[in-house]
Protein backbone atom coordinates (compact mmCIF):
# COMPACT_ATOMS: atom_id res chain seq x y z
CA UNK A 1 0.00 0.00 0.00
CA UNK A 2 2.74 2.67 0.78
CA UNK A 3 4.94 1.39 -1.93
CA UNK A 4 8.26 -0.41 -2.48
CA UNK A 5 9.84 1.56 -4.46
CA UNK A 6 11.94 3.02 -1.33
CA UNK A 7 14.39 6.05 -1.93
CA UNK A 8 16.43 6.74 0.36
CA UNK A 9 16.24 10.38 1.35
CA UNK A 10 19.32 12.70 2.33
CA UNK A 11 21.49 11.23 5.02
CA UNK A 12 24.29 14.06 4.81
CA UNK A 13 23.87 15.31 7.79
CA UNK A 14 23.25 12.04 9.76
CA UNK A 15 26.04 10.96 12.22
CA UNK A 16 27.98 8.14 10.45
CA UNK A 17 30.16 5.19 12.16
CA UNK A 18 33.91 4.17 10.30
CA UNK A 19 31.79 1.99 8.44
CA UNK A 20 28.64 2.45 6.82
CA UNK A 21 28.21 -0.54 4.69
CA UNK A 22 25.98 -3.16 6.21
CA UNK A 23 23.03 -3.24 8.73
CA UNK A 24 23.65 -5.16 11.66
CA UNK A 25 24.46 -8.63 11.03
CA UNK A 26 25.32 -11.70 13.00
CA UNK A 27 28.57 -12.55 11.14
CA UNK A 28 29.77 -8.96 10.72
CA UNK A 29 31.26 -6.47 12.98
CA UNK A 30 30.78 -3.63 10.43
CA UNK A 31 29.10 -0.69 12.18
CA UNK A 32 26.01 0.57 10.32
CA UNK A 33 25.42 4.11 10.67
CA UNK A 34 23.05 5.30 13.22
CA UNK A 35 21.39 8.68 14.52
CA UNK A 36 23.30 9.04 17.69
CA UNK A 37 21.44 10.88 20.43
CA UNK A 38 21.58 14.33 22.07
CA UNK A 39 24.08 13.85 25.37
CA UNK A 40 23.30 16.05 28.28
CA UNK A 41 23.90 16.01 31.75
CA UNK A 42 20.76 14.04 32.48
CA UNK A 43 21.54 11.14 30.48
CA UNK A 44 25.40 11.19 29.81
CA UNK A 45 25.90 8.10 32.22
CA UNK A 46 23.73 5.78 30.39
CA UNK A 47 24.86 6.53 26.87
CA UNK A 48 28.82 6.86 28.13
CA UNK A 49 28.66 4.58 30.73
CA UNK A 50 30.11 2.04 27.99
CA UNK A 51 33.29 3.60 27.83
CA UNK A 52 33.73 1.52 31.17
CA UNK A 53 31.52 -1.35 29.32
CA UNK A 54 29.02 -0.43 32.41
CA UNK A 55 25.58 -0.15 31.66
CA UNK A 56 24.75 2.57 34.04
CA UNK A 57 20.90 3.88 35.12
CA UNK A 58 20.14 6.64 37.70
CA UNK A 59 19.20 4.96 40.81
CA UNK A 60 17.89 5.97 44.19
CA UNK A 61 20.32 6.10 47.01
CA UNK A 62 17.53 5.99 49.80
CA UNK A 63 15.53 3.21 48.81
CA UNK A 64 17.69 1.18 45.35
CA UNK A 65 15.00 2.02 43.07
CA UNK A 66 16.43 1.82 39.18
CA UNK A 67 15.32 4.78 37.45
CA UNK A 68 14.51 4.87 33.33
CA UNK A 69 14.52 6.88 31.65
CA UNK A 70 17.10 9.46 33.75
CA UNK A 71 14.49 11.70 36.41
CA UNK A 72 15.58 13.85 38.92
CA UNK A 73 13.44 12.43 41.35
CA UNK A 74 12.74 8.66 42.67
CA UNK A 75 8.84 7.40 41.65
CA UNK A 76 8.60 5.13 44.88
CA UNK A 77 9.92 7.54 47.67
CA UNK A 78 10.17 11.03 46.38
CA UNK A 79 14.19 11.19 47.37
CA UNK A 80 16.09 13.55 45.36
CA UNK A 81 19.22 11.43 46.11
CA UNK A 82 19.37 9.57 42.55
CA UNK A 83 22.94 8.95 41.24
CA UNK A 84 24.26 6.38 38.40
CA UNK A 85 24.86 3.32 39.20
CA UNK A 86 25.60 0.05 37.23
CA UNK A 87 23.76 -3.02 36.48
CA UNK A 88 24.92 -6.54 35.72
CA UNK A 89 24.01 -6.03 32.28
CA UNK A 90 22.09 -9.42 32.11
CA UNK A 91 18.70 -9.35 30.49
CA UNK A 92 16.03 -11.07 28.71
CA UNK A 93 14.19 -10.55 25.57
CA UNK A 94 10.38 -8.75 27.00
CA UNK A 95 9.41 -8.52 23.23
CA UNK A 96 10.94 -8.10 19.75
CA UNK A 97 10.10 -7.79 16.87
CA UNK A 98 11.98 -8.16 13.06
CA UNK A 99 12.12 -5.73 11.13
CA UNK A 100 11.83 -5.61 7.28
CA UNK A 101 11.15 -2.43 6.48
CA UNK A 102 13.67 0.07 5.26
CA UNK A 103 13.63 3.19 7.85
CA UNK A 104 16.98 4.32 7.78
CA UNK A 105 19.22 5.13 4.75
CA UNK A 106 22.22 2.76 4.75
CA UNK A 107 20.69 0.44 8.02
CA UNK A 108 19.82 -2.17 5.68
CA UNK A 109 16.76 -4.55 7.05
CA UNK A 110 15.96 -7.36 8.11
CA UNK A 111 17.34 -6.65 12.01
CA UNK A 112 15.86 -6.74 15.68
CA UNK A 113 14.38 -4.42 17.66
CA UNK A 114 13.53 -5.41 20.92
CA UNK A 115 12.62 -4.72 24.83
CA UNK A 116 14.79 -6.34 27.04
CA UNK A 117 13.99 -6.73 30.76
CA UNK A 118 16.74 -6.37 33.38
CA UNK A 119 16.65 -8.65 36.45
CA UNK A 120 17.86 -5.94 39.15
CA UNK A 121 14.29 -4.69 38.89
CA UNK A 122 10.65 -5.82 37.60
CA UNK A 123 10.14 -3.73 34.35
CA UNK A 124 13.11 -2.48 34.08
CA UNK A 125 13.29 -1.89 30.53
CA UNK A 126 15.18 -0.26 27.28
CA UNK A 127 14.73 -0.48 23.46
CA UNK A 128 17.34 -2.16 21.97
CA UNK A 129 19.02 -4.26 19.09
CA UNK A 130 19.42 -7.65 19.10
CA UNK A 131 22.90 -8.94 17.58
CA UNK A 132 25.05 -11.25 17.37
CA UNK A 133 22.82 -14.32 15.90
CA UNK A 134 20.22 -14.91 13.16
CA UNK A 135 17.39 -12.67 13.47
CA UNK A 136 15.22 -16.10 13.54
CA UNK A 137 17.22 -17.40 16.45
CA UNK A 138 15.61 -14.35 18.71
CA UNK A 139 12.49 -15.75 20.74
CA UNK A 140 10.67 -13.82 23.66
CA UNK A 141 12.55 -15.21 27.15
CA UNK A 142 16.09 -15.43 25.99
CA UNK A 143 18.85 -14.33 28.12
CA UNK A 144 20.92 -12.03 26.53
CA UNK A 145 23.85 -9.31 27.37
CA UNK A 146 25.28 -5.88 26.94
CA UNK A 147 27.37 -5.49 24.05
CA UNK A 148 28.23 -2.08 23.62
CA UNK A 149 28.95 -0.32 20.41
CA UNK A 150 31.11 2.86 19.92
CA UNK A 151 30.29 5.73 17.59
CA UNK A 152 33.14 8.65 17.59
CA UNK A 153 31.45 11.10 15.03
CA UNK A 154 33.94 13.95 14.95
CA UNK A 155 34.86 13.28 18.87
CA UNK A 156 31.28 12.88 19.87
CA UNK A 157 31.44 9.87 21.40
CA UNK A 158 28.74 7.54 22.51
CA UNK A 159 28.39 3.76 23.27
CA UNK A 160 25.23 2.27 22.45
CA UNK A 161 24.09 -0.60 24.70
CA UNK A 162 23.03 -3.36 22.18
CA UNK A 163 22.45 -7.03 23.54
CA UNK A 164 23.75 -10.69 22.62
CA UNK A 165 22.65 -14.09 23.14
CA UNK A 166 24.31 -14.69 26.64
CA UNK A 167 25.41 -18.58 26.29
CA UNK A 168 27.70 -18.39 29.13
CA UNK A 169 25.43 -18.20 32.14
CA UNK A 170 22.17 -18.79 33.45
CA UNK A 171 19.81 -15.40 33.26
CA UNK A 172 19.38 -15.01 36.70
CA UNK A 173 20.34 -11.56 38.60
CA UNK A 174 23.81 -10.69 39.64
CA UNK A 175 22.60 -7.96 41.73
CA UNK A 176 23.52 -4.36 41.43
CA UNK A 177 26.88 -2.74 41.06
CA UNK A 178 28.63 -5.43 39.38
CA UNK A 179 31.11 -4.76 37.00
CA UNK A 180 30.57 -5.99 33.40
CA UNK A 181 32.28 -9.49 32.14
CA UNK B 1 -13.87 -4.60 32.97
CA UNK B 2 -16.99 -2.86 33.96
CA UNK B 3 -18.03 -4.35 36.58
CA UNK B 4 -16.07 -2.59 39.24
CA UNK B 5 -17.75 0.66 38.87
CA UNK B 6 -15.74 2.73 40.78
CA UNK B 7 -12.17 1.50 40.98
CA UNK B 8 -9.42 4.17 40.08
CA UNK B 9 -12.61 6.21 39.03
CA UNK B 10 -14.26 6.40 42.24
CA UNK B 11 -13.36 9.51 43.37
CA UNK B 12 -14.13 11.40 40.55
CA UNK B 13 -16.11 14.48 40.32
CA UNK B 14 -19.65 12.95 39.85
CA UNK B 15 -20.39 15.45 37.29
CA UNK B 16 -21.20 14.68 33.38
CA UNK B 17 -19.99 18.17 31.75
CA UNK B 18 -19.98 16.80 28.29
CA UNK B 19 -23.83 15.85 28.31
CA UNK B 20 -24.16 19.69 27.89
CA UNK B 21 -22.68 19.42 24.47
CA UNK B 22 -23.37 17.54 21.08
CA UNK B 23 -22.04 17.17 17.66
CA UNK B 24 -24.40 19.57 15.31
CA UNK B 25 -22.17 18.52 11.77
CA UNK B 26 -19.71 16.73 9.93
CA UNK B 27 -17.94 17.98 7.52
CA UNK B 28 -14.76 16.26 4.97
CA UNK B 29 -13.07 16.96 2.18
CA UNK B 30 -12.57 15.73 -1.27
CA UNK B 31 -9.57 12.11 0.05
CA UNK B 32 -7.71 10.46 -1.47
CA UNK B 33 -3.83 9.45 -2.32
CA UNK B 34 -1.43 12.28 -3.74
CA UNK B 35 -4.10 15.50 -4.29
CA UNK B 36 -1.22 17.76 -4.39
CA UNK B 37 -3.83 20.09 -2.84
CA UNK B 38 -2.36 23.07 0.00
CA UNK B 39 -3.90 21.53 3.67
CA UNK B 40 -5.76 24.81 4.23
CA UNK B 41 -7.34 24.61 0.96
CA UNK B 42 -8.48 21.03 1.93
CA UNK B 43 -9.15 22.28 5.54
CA UNK B 44 -11.30 24.91 4.49
CA UNK B 45 -13.54 22.52 2.57
CA UNK B 46 -14.31 20.12 5.53
CA UNK B 47 -14.83 22.87 7.62
CA UNK B 48 -17.38 24.71 5.16
CA UNK B 49 -19.16 21.50 5.07
CA UNK B 50 -19.53 20.72 8.92
CA UNK B 51 -20.49 24.67 9.18
CA UNK B 52 -23.51 24.21 7.16
CA UNK B 53 -24.25 20.75 8.23
CA UNK B 54 -24.53 22.08 11.84
CA UNK B 55 -27.19 24.67 10.42
CA UNK B 56 -24.80 27.15 11.36
CA UNK B 57 -22.92 30.13 9.47
CA UNK B 58 -19.01 31.55 10.23
CA UNK B 59 -20.66 34.18 12.08
CA UNK B 60 -21.80 31.76 14.62
CA UNK B 61 -19.10 29.77 15.17
CA UNK B 62 -16.50 31.37 17.87
CA UNK B 63 -14.17 28.46 18.72
CA UNK B 64 -11.63 26.22 17.26
CA UNK B 65 -9.71 23.19 18.42
CA UNK B 66 -7.44 20.99 16.68
CA UNK B 67 -4.64 18.53 16.93
CA UNK B 68 -1.51 18.38 16.47
CA UNK B 69 -1.31 21.82 15.79
CA UNK B 70 0.59 23.52 12.77
CA UNK B 71 4.26 22.09 12.61
CA UNK B 72 5.97 21.37 9.71
CA UNK B 73 7.25 17.41 10.83
CA UNK B 74 7.00 15.19 9.93
CA UNK B 75 6.06 16.00 6.64
CA UNK B 76 2.35 16.22 5.93
CA UNK B 77 1.37 16.00 9.49
CA UNK B 78 0.10 19.02 9.76
CA UNK B 79 0.70 22.16 8.31
CA UNK B 80 -2.75 23.95 9.58
CA UNK B 81 -3.18 25.14 12.96
CA UNK B 82 -5.69 27.44 14.77
CA UNK B 83 -4.48 30.94 13.60
CA UNK B 84 -4.43 29.95 9.80
CA UNK B 85 -8.07 28.69 9.87
CA UNK B 86 -9.51 31.34 12.04
CA UNK B 87 -8.08 33.94 9.56
CA UNK B 88 -8.92 32.21 6.20
CA UNK B 89 -12.79 32.34 7.93
CA UNK B 90 -12.17 35.75 9.54
CA UNK B 91 -13.84 34.14 12.56
CA UNK B 92 -14.41 35.66 15.97
CA UNK B 93 -13.39 32.78 18.76
CA UNK B 94 -14.30 33.24 22.54
CA UNK B 95 -11.97 30.38 22.91
CA UNK B 96 -9.07 28.06 20.89
CA UNK B 97 -6.85 25.29 21.09
CA UNK B 98 -4.40 23.48 18.90
CA UNK B 99 -1.64 21.31 20.27
CA UNK B 100 -0.49 17.75 19.67
CA UNK B 101 -0.11 16.89 23.98
CA UNK B 102 -3.96 15.23 23.94
CA UNK B 103 -5.32 12.24 24.82
CA UNK B 104 -5.20 11.27 21.03
CA UNK B 105 -6.39 12.76 17.89
CA UNK B 106 -9.67 12.97 20.00
CA UNK B 107 -8.49 15.13 22.50
CA UNK B 108 -9.25 17.88 20.92
CA UNK B 109 -12.81 17.09 20.52
CA UNK B 110 -12.71 16.72 24.00
CA UNK B 111 -11.06 19.60 24.83
CA UNK B 112 -14.02 21.53 23.13
CA UNK B 113 -16.87 19.68 24.70
CA UNK B 114 -15.13 20.49 27.86
CA UNK B 115 -14.97 24.27 26.82
CA UNK B 116 -18.64 24.34 25.67
CA UNK B 117 -19.66 22.63 28.78
CA UNK B 118 -18.19 25.04 31.09
CA UNK B 119 -19.99 28.07 28.73
CA UNK B 120 -16.58 29.29 27.12
CA UNK B 121 -18.44 29.22 23.89
CA UNK B 122 -20.89 28.10 22.01
CA UNK B 123 -20.17 26.19 18.52
CA UNK B 124 -16.37 24.67 18.48
CA UNK B 125 -14.68 24.08 14.86
CA UNK B 126 -13.04 21.22 15.20
CA UNK B 127 -10.50 19.75 12.70
CA UNK B 128 -7.79 17.26 11.61
CA UNK B 129 -6.08 17.94 8.21
CA UNK B 130 -3.85 15.32 7.17
CA UNK B 131 -1.69 15.41 3.41
CA UNK B 132 1.29 12.32 4.09
CA UNK B 133 0.45 11.15 0.89
CA UNK B 134 1.22 14.37 -1.18
CA UNK B 135 4.31 14.85 1.50
CA UNK B 136 5.75 11.67 0.79
CA UNK B 137 5.37 11.53 -2.63
CA UNK B 138 7.25 8.39 -4.35
CA UNK B 139 9.29 8.11 -1.53
CA UNK B 140 7.34 5.75 0.70
CA UNK B 141 6.76 6.07 4.50
CA UNK B 142 10.41 6.27 5.27
CA UNK B 143 9.99 9.92 3.88
CA UNK B 144 7.57 10.69 6.38
CA UNK B 145 9.82 9.46 9.15
CA UNK B 146 13.32 10.71 7.98
CA UNK B 147 12.69 12.92 5.77
CA UNK B 148 12.43 15.96 7.66
CA UNK B 149 14.14 18.00 11.14
CA UNK B 150 17.18 15.90 10.89
CA UNK B 151 19.62 18.78 9.40
CA UNK B 152 23.15 19.28 10.73
CA UNK B 153 24.40 17.05 12.88
CA UNK B 154 20.94 15.98 14.13
CA UNK B 155 20.79 14.00 17.73
CA UNK B 156 17.84 12.57 18.54
CA UNK B 157 16.52 13.65 21.96
CA UNK B 158 13.08 13.18 23.92
CA UNK B 159 11.40 10.23 23.53
CA UNK B 160 13.30 9.20 20.36
CA UNK B 161 16.87 9.01 21.99
CA UNK B 162 15.69 5.75 23.25
CA UNK B 163 14.47 4.42 19.98
CA UNK B 164 16.54 6.24 16.79
CA UNK B 165 19.48 4.70 17.46
CA UNK B 166 18.35 1.27 17.10
CA UNK B 167 16.86 1.56 13.95
CA UNK B 168 13.07 1.91 15.48
CA UNK B 169 12.39 5.52 13.99
CA UNK B 170 8.55 4.12 13.60
CA UNK B 171 5.14 3.09 15.40
CA UNK B 172 5.60 0.47 13.20
CA UNK B 173 8.29 -1.23 15.38
CA UNK B 174 6.50 -0.14 18.73
CA UNK B 175 3.10 -1.89 18.24
CA UNK B 176 4.96 -4.58 16.27
CA UNK B 177 7.04 -4.93 19.56
CA UNK B 178 3.36 -5.12 21.72
CA UNK B 179 1.37 -7.14 19.01
CA UNK B 180 4.42 -10.01 19.19
CA UNK B 181 4.21 -9.59 23.36
CA UNK B 182 0.37 -9.94 22.89
CA UNK B 183 1.25 -13.53 20.70
CA UNK B 184 3.21 -14.99 22.60
CA UNK B 185 1.18 -14.34 25.92
CA UNK B 186 -2.53 -15.04 24.43
CA UNK B 187 -1.87 -17.27 21.57
CA UNK B 188 -3.19 -14.48 19.34
CA UNK B 189 -2.75 -15.74 15.36
CA UNK B 190 -2.00 -13.73 12.23
CA UNK B 191 -4.88 -14.93 10.62
CA UNK B 192 -6.67 -13.72 13.46
CA UNK B 193 -5.36 -10.16 13.10
CA UNK B 194 -5.88 -10.00 9.61
CA UNK B 195 -9.54 -9.83 10.16
CA UNK B 196 -9.34 -5.86 11.11
CA UNK B 197 -7.91 -5.73 7.76
CA UNK B 198 -10.45 -8.07 5.98
CA UNK B 199 -12.90 -6.29 7.72
CA UNK B 200 -11.82 -3.07 7.02
CA UNK B 201 -11.64 -3.65 3.16
CA UNK B 202 -15.23 -5.24 2.99
CA UNK B 203 -16.16 -2.07 4.07
CA UNK B 204 -14.34 0.20 2.00
CA UNK B 205 -16.05 -1.78 -0.78
CA UNK B 206 -19.14 -0.17 -0.25
CA UNK B 207 -17.23 3.15 0.62
CA UNK B 208 -17.00 6.01 -2.73
CA UNK B 209 -14.36 7.72 -0.93
CA UNK B 210 -12.05 4.81 0.12
CA UNK B 211 -9.12 4.63 -1.28
CA UNK B 212 -8.50 0.35 -1.11
CA UNK B 213 -11.47 -0.57 -2.63
CA UNK B 214 -10.13 -3.82 -4.40
CA UNK B 215 -11.22 -7.47 -2.48
CA UNK B 216 -8.89 -8.68 -0.27
CA UNK B 217 -8.24 -12.44 0.56
CA UNK B 218 -7.01 -13.80 3.69
CA UNK B 219 -4.30 -15.95 1.23
CA UNK B 220 -3.56 -11.51 -0.01
CA UNK B 221 -2.85 -11.15 3.15
CA UNK B 222 -0.53 -13.75 4.48
CA UNK B 223 1.36 -13.15 1.26
CA UNK B 224 1.91 -9.56 1.36
CA UNK B 225 5.38 -8.24 2.66
CA UNK B 226 6.22 -8.20 5.85
CA UNK B 227 7.00 -4.86 7.50
CA UNK B 228 7.73 -5.69 11.20
CA UNK B 229 6.77 -8.84 12.66
CA UNK B 230 4.25 -10.06 12.96
CA UNK B 231 3.11 -7.00 10.98
CA UNK B 232 2.81 -6.89 7.43
CA UNK B 233 1.51 -4.38 4.84
CA UNK B 234 -1.90 -4.48 5.24
CA UNK B 235 -1.53 -4.02 8.86
CA UNK B 236 -0.54 -0.57 8.21
CA UNK B 237 -2.63 2.55 7.72
CA UNK B 238 -2.57 4.27 3.78
CA UNK B 239 -0.91 7.54 4.06
CA UNK B 240 -3.54 9.88 2.52
CA UNK B 241 -4.60 13.58 1.68
CA UNK B 242 -7.92 15.12 3.30
CA UNK B 243 -9.47 17.68 6.03
CA UNK B 244 -11.87 15.50 8.39
CA UNK B 245 -13.89 18.56 10.74
CA UNK B 246 -16.58 18.32 13.57
CA UNK B 247 -19.34 21.06 15.36
CA UNK B 248 -19.38 20.63 18.84
CA UNK B 249 -22.09 22.71 19.83
CA UNK B 250 -24.43 23.45 23.18
CA UNK B 251 -26.77 21.10 23.54
CA UNK B 252 -29.49 23.16 22.83
CA UNK B 253 -28.53 23.81 19.56
CA UNK B 254 -29.96 20.27 18.49
CA UNK B 255 -33.52 21.91 17.80
CA UNK B 256 -31.78 23.82 15.21
CA UNK B 257 -30.10 21.25 13.01
CA UNK B 258 -32.28 19.51 10.53
CA UNK B 259 -31.05 16.06 11.03
CA UNK B 260 -30.15 14.20 13.99
CA UNK B 261 -27.13 14.95 15.97
CA UNK B 262 -24.58 13.33 18.26
CA UNK B 263 -25.34 13.71 22.19
CA UNK B 264 -22.01 13.08 23.86
CA UNK B 265 -22.61 10.52 26.44
CA UNK B 266 -19.44 10.00 27.78
CA UNK B 267 -15.62 10.62 27.24
CA UNK B 268 -12.48 8.44 28.12
CA UNK B 269 -9.39 10.43 28.23
CA UNK B 270 -7.36 9.06 31.55
CA UNK B 271 -3.82 7.53 31.37
CA UNK B 272 -2.60 5.85 34.66
CA UNK B 273 -0.02 3.84 33.36
CA UNK B 274 3.82 5.44 32.57
CA UNK B 275 3.39 8.00 29.11
CA UNK B 276 5.82 6.12 26.87
CA UNK B 277 5.99 3.56 23.95
CA UNK B 278 8.24 1.02 26.02
CA UNK B 279 7.89 1.80 30.08
CA UNK B 280 4.44 1.50 29.57
CA UNK B 281 3.14 -1.18 32.08
CA UNK B 282 2.00 -4.28 30.31
CA UNK B 283 2.63 -3.96 26.91
CA UNK B 284 -0.29 -6.29 25.96
CA UNK B 285 -2.28 -3.02 26.74
CA UNK B 286 -2.59 0.49 25.69
CA UNK B 287 -3.70 4.07 26.94
CA UNK B 288 -6.85 2.48 25.65
CA UNK B 289 -7.32 0.82 28.24
CA UNK B 290 -7.37 3.71 30.86
CA UNK B 291 -9.43 5.65 28.38
CA UNK B 292 -12.03 3.16 28.02
CA UNK B 293 -12.29 2.52 31.63
CA UNK B 294 -13.10 6.15 32.26
CA UNK B 295 -15.00 6.24 29.62
CA UNK B 296 -17.70 3.34 30.90
CA UNK B 297 -17.36 4.69 34.44
CA UNK B 298 -18.88 7.67 33.21
CA UNK B 299 -22.31 6.25 31.75
CA UNK B 300 -25.39 3.21 32.70
CA UNK B 301 -24.79 2.39 28.38
CA UNK B 302 -22.56 -1.02 28.70
CA UNK B 303 -20.36 -2.26 25.60
CA UNK B 304 -23.87 -4.35 24.63
CA UNK B 305 -25.57 -1.21 24.14
CA UNK B 306 -23.32 -0.51 21.37
CA UNK B 307 -24.44 -0.53 18.07
CA UNK B 308 -21.30 0.63 15.65
CA UNK B 309 -17.75 0.95 16.93
CA UNK B 310 -15.15 2.79 14.97
CA UNK B 311 -11.85 2.30 16.56
CA UNK B 312 -8.18 3.28 15.38
CA UNK B 313 -6.42 1.22 13.25
CA UNK B 314 -3.12 3.38 12.54
CA UNK B 315 -2.03 -0.45 12.92
CA UNK B 316 -4.65 -3.42 13.13
CA UNK B 317 -3.09 -4.40 16.30
CA UNK B 318 -4.30 -0.70 17.99
CA UNK B 319 -8.05 -2.22 16.91
CA UNK B 320 -7.82 -5.54 18.92
CA UNK B 321 -6.61 -3.39 21.61
CA UNK B 322 -9.18 -1.19 21.94
CA UNK B 323 -11.98 -4.25 21.25
CA UNK B 324 -10.04 -5.52 24.40
CA UNK B 325 -10.05 -2.23 26.51
CA UNK B 326 -13.83 -1.38 25.93
CA UNK B 327 -14.81 -4.82 26.68
CA UNK B 328 -16.36 -5.92 23.39
CA UNK B 329 -14.23 -8.97 24.70
CA UNK B 330 -11.85 -9.48 27.82
CA UNK B 331 -8.47 -8.75 27.52
CA UNK B 332 -6.44 -11.27 25.53
CA UNK B 333 -9.52 -12.33 24.20
CA UNK B 334 -9.33 -10.50 20.93
CA UNK B 335 -7.93 -12.77 18.81
CA UNK B 336 -10.96 -15.61 19.23
CA UNK B 337 -13.26 -12.71 19.24
CA UNK B 338 -12.05 -11.38 15.69
CA UNK B 339 -11.64 -14.95 14.05
CA UNK B 340 -13.40 -15.35 11.13
CA UNK B 341 -14.95 -11.72 11.28
CA UNK B 342 -18.33 -12.70 11.59
CA UNK B 343 -18.89 -10.72 14.57
CA UNK B 344 -17.41 -7.98 13.33
CA UNK B 345 -19.17 -7.40 10.17
CA UNK B 346 -21.64 -4.85 9.27
CA UNK B 347 -24.41 -7.07 10.38
CA UNK B 348 -22.67 -8.93 13.03
CA UNK B 349 -22.35 -8.23 17.23
CA UNK B 350 -20.59 -5.12 16.66
CA UNK B 351 -19.95 -3.30 13.14
CA UNK B 352 -16.50 -2.16 13.41
CA UNK B 353 -15.03 0.40 11.02
CA UNK B 354 -17.69 0.76 8.71
CA UNK B 355 -16.39 3.02 6.43
CA UNK B 356 -12.90 0.68 5.72
CA UNK B 357 -11.24 2.51 8.37
CA UNK B 358 -7.56 3.87 7.75
CA UNK B 359 -6.48 0.74 6.55
CA UNK B 360 -8.61 0.90 3.28
CA UNK B 361 -10.36 4.20 3.52
CA UNK B 362 -7.19 6.42 4.28
CA UNK B 363 -5.52 7.19 7.01
CA UNK B 364 -7.41 10.35 8.46
CA UNK B 365 -5.87 10.53 11.28
CA UNK B 366 -8.58 9.76 13.98
CA UNK B 367 -11.42 12.28 12.98
CA UNK B 368 -12.56 9.96 10.08
CA UNK B 369 -14.11 7.49 13.00
CA UNK B 370 -15.39 10.20 14.48
CA UNK B 371 -17.01 11.16 11.29
CA UNK B 372 -18.00 7.87 10.08
CA UNK B 373 -19.82 7.48 13.25
CA UNK B 374 -22.19 10.29 12.92
CA UNK B 375 -23.01 9.31 9.53
CA UNK B 376 -23.73 6.02 10.84
CA UNK B 377 -26.16 7.74 13.25
CA UNK B 378 -27.35 9.66 11.08
CA UNK B 379 -28.75 7.25 8.83
CA UNK B 380 -26.07 9.21 6.16
CA UNK B 381 -23.91 5.60 5.48
CA UNK B 382 -25.63 4.94 2.02
CA UNK B 383 -24.25 1.59 1.15
CA UNK B 384 -22.83 0.49 4.46
CA UNK B 385 -25.10 2.21 6.53
CA UNK B 386 -25.53 -0.60 9.51
CA UNK B 387 -29.64 -1.49 10.64
CA UNK B 388 -30.35 -2.17 13.93
CA UNK B 389 -33.64 -3.56 15.57
CA UNK B 390 -34.88 -2.06 12.02
CA UNK B 391 -33.45 1.30 12.48
CA UNK B 392 -30.17 3.28 12.03
CA UNK B 393 -27.77 2.73 15.14
CA UNK B 394 -28.30 4.49 18.34
CA UNK B 395 -25.10 4.06 20.46
CA UNK B 396 -21.65 4.58 18.92
CA UNK B 397 -18.89 4.48 20.64
CA UNK B 398 -15.15 5.88 19.17
CA UNK B 399 -11.96 5.42 19.71
CA UNK B 400 -8.66 6.94 18.48
CA UNK B 401 -4.58 7.19 19.50
CA UNK B 402 -2.64 3.77 19.75
CA UNK B 403 0.47 3.43 22.24
CA UNK B 404 0.17 6.11 24.89
CA UNK B 405 -2.32 7.92 22.97
CA UNK B 406 -5.95 7.19 23.53
CA UNK B 407 -9.31 8.87 23.81
CA UNK B 408 -12.56 7.96 23.35
CA UNK B 409 -16.33 8.53 22.77
CA UNK B 410 -19.26 7.31 23.49
CA UNK B 411 -22.39 8.66 21.26
CA UNK B 412 -25.62 8.37 21.23
CA UNK B 413 -28.41 9.91 18.18
CA UNK B 414 -30.84 12.29 19.27
CA UNK B 415 -33.68 12.78 17.54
Amino acid sequence: MTGTDAKPSDHSAMSRADDTSSGIRADSDAKPFRVLPRVTPENEHFWRGGREGRLTFLRCGDCGYWLHPPSPVCPKCWSRNVVPDAVSGRAVVHTFTVNYQPWIPTFDPPYVVAIVELPEQEGLRLTTNIVGCDPEEVVIGMPVRVRFEHYDDNGYEVWLPLFEPDRTTDSGATGHGSQLR
Amino acid sequence: MSEDRGGPFASMNPARGERKAIISGVGQSQTGRRLYREPLDLTVEAALAAIEDAGLTTAEIDGIATYPGNQDTPPGFSGVGVVEVQDALRLNLNWYAGGLESPGQLGSVITAIAAVATGLCNHVLCFRTVWEASAQGDKNRAAVTMGGGFGGTYRASGFMQWTLPFAAPSAAIWIAMMAARHFHEFGTTREQLAQIALNARRNAQRNPKAIYRDPMTLDDYLNVRMISTPLCLYDCDVPADGSTAVIVSRAEHAEAVDHPVAAVEAVGCAIHGRPSWDQWDDLTTMAMRDAAAMLWNRTDLRPSDVDVAELYDGFSFITLCWLEALGFCGHGEGGPFIEGGTRIALDGEIPLNTHGGQLSAGRLHGYGFLHEACEQLWGRAGERQVVRRGGDPEVAVVGAGGGPLAGALLLTRRR
